[in-house]
């Protein structure tokens, strides 16, 4: 199946995906990597209000390039960053803050469960960042520049973002860990 | 006999250089990824080898680098030992990469590895990480090759048992199921053999340059085969292509060593080299 969804997001946009689903995403996205998921964590651990919100969020993990014009800052190239990294910080997050769908590349191991009605992964293509660039309207403003470009939260206006594919759907179906799981069995079997 | 270049020239050759491995893959890259498209029957991993060249396209078409991981620059110097710049080549390179990071633009990638503070010019304490190889001749040749962390972070060093050659297959394969999607396959794949700790890691990225129409032999062949039999595919989603290529490079070691280095590549297997100098 092919959905088009458009921020703000509600949990009923969410919950008909399906692993293997194709998905294009309009609205706003926030870009969010390593050191903002830390950030995030600390702020959250004093109590203090982040300058944005997660609340129904499409959160990317994604460090882009970007250019300071006259106009305000100018999207060079903003391909997907390794989800992975974030599978732990992911884990707190989602404890104190309504995500709805989390954007990336290669997956996130053991998350599939944490994610479970309340949450998609969805795969944008690794590397394509000048694809993705084309699809980014506008940046609406940034946030945490402290943390250097890649690292920084981008506020993103974009317009039919994908081809995104589910890889990990609200029922606990994680395309990468099925993938991962045939691949351990090929090498177990080349080991006898 | 001595050849002068002039810095200024040199500096803005070194940008055009970087800018051309970050905008434009090499044909037997770009080559072989059209393959992989055509053979490829997972209707997913299609998806995205489509949008790949789709990508790669609109890099080139629109002069903007193909990836936002622009990479860390690291440079394969051959010079002529009876090349003489005049100049310090070695500030020159340095320069460039400033330059080219405001330029083209690149994202400044470079961290203090411990306070993780952005330079933000993509320069500091070795980096770039520029590697000298003195060789005969009248010519200095350069190769860029930018490298993305997604990959890198998924290459991996063991020093076995000199008795364990049997199990150098195996560890690639280990290697690249631990990896998963997250390097961005299809992959290139570049194995170092021999040499020291360090010498392994080297040769596996200097094989990360050999083309990919490259004939491969028969270990290279065998690990390829075993690679793609894994089907994890493109970005992890399934297919049959997970690696384009596998190359090994090995070097003699120390009789009681068997160093065996791997280094990942992404799809974006960039690079391009610039030669200069060479007529009499």
């Amino acid at each position: 199946m092919e959905y088009h969804l458009h921020t703000p997001l509600k949990k009923r946009d969410i919950k008909k995906l399906n692993s293997g689903d194709i998905v294009y995403i309009s609205g706003e996205v926030l870009t969010a990597r390593d050191e903002a998921h830390s950030r995030i964590l600390e702020m959250d651990e004093k109590g203090e209000k982040l300058p944005f919100s997660l609340k129904g969020a499409a959160i990317y993990h994604c460090g882009p390039l970007m250019q300071q014009t006259e106009n305000g800052w100018k999207v060079i190239s903003a391909g997907p960053t390794t989800s992975d990294r974030m599978s732990k910080t992911t884990h707190s997050l989602l404890k104190a803050h309504d995500v709805l769908v989390i954007i990336g590349k290669g997956g996130m191991k053991g998350i599939a469960s944490e994610l479970k009605d309340r949450c998609v992964y969805l795969a944008y293509t690794g590397g394509c960042a000048a694809l993705a660039s084309k699809l980014i309207q506008e940046v609406k403003t940034v946030h945490w520049l402290d943390l250097g470009m890649p690292e920084a939260v981008w506020v993103l206006r974009v317009e039919e973002f994908g081809p995104l594919i589910v890889g990990i759907d609200s029922n606990d179906n994680d395309i990468f860990e099925k993938v991962r799981e045939k691949a351990e069995k090929v090498l177990k079997n080349l080991r006898r | 006999m001595s050849l002068k270049i002039n810095p200024n020239n040199f500096i803005w050759s070194i940008v055009n250089l970087l800018r051309k491995a970050e905008i434009e893959l090499p044909e037997d890259v770009k080559s072989a990824l059209i393959r992989a498209e055509t053979i490829e029957e997972n209707q997913v991993a299609k998806s995205q080898l489509q949008a790949i060249l789709k990508n790669i396209e609109l890099a080139k078409n629109h002069g903007i680098p193909m990836c936002q991981d622009t990479g860390i620059m690291i440079f394969f110097v051959e010079l002529g030992t009876k090349f003489h710049p005049g100049f310090d080549l070695e500030v020159a390179i340095r320069e460039a990469v400033i330059l080219a990071t405001a330029e083209i633009p690149l994202r400044p990638n470079a961290v203090n590895p411990l306070t993780r503070q952005n330079s933000g010019d993509n320069t500091g304490i070795g980096i770039p990480d520029i590697n000298w190889k003195l060789v005969p001749g009248n010519q200095l040749k350069i190769t860029a090759a930018p490298k993305g962390a997604g990959s890198e972070n998924m290459s991996a060093l063991h020093m076995f048992n000199p008795k364990e050659i049997e199990n150098i297959p195996n560890f690639v394969l280990e290697t690249v199921v631990n990896a998963g999607g997250m390097p961005c396959p299809p992959l290139t794949i570049g194995v170092g053999i021999g040499g020291s700790f360090d010498a392994a890691a080297r040769l596996a990225k200097e094989a990360l340059l050999e083309p990919l129409d490259t004939p491969m032999n028969r270990l290279e062949i065998k690990i390829l085969e075993a690679v793609n039999a894994l089907g994890i595919g493109c970005m992890g989603l399934g297919g049959s292509t997970t690696a384009l290529a596998v190359h090994v490079k090995t070097a003699y070691c120390h009789t009681a060593s068997l160093p065996v280095a791997i280094n990942i590549q992404c799809w974006a297997n960039r690079h391009a080299s610039v030669v200069f100098g060479g007529e009499e």
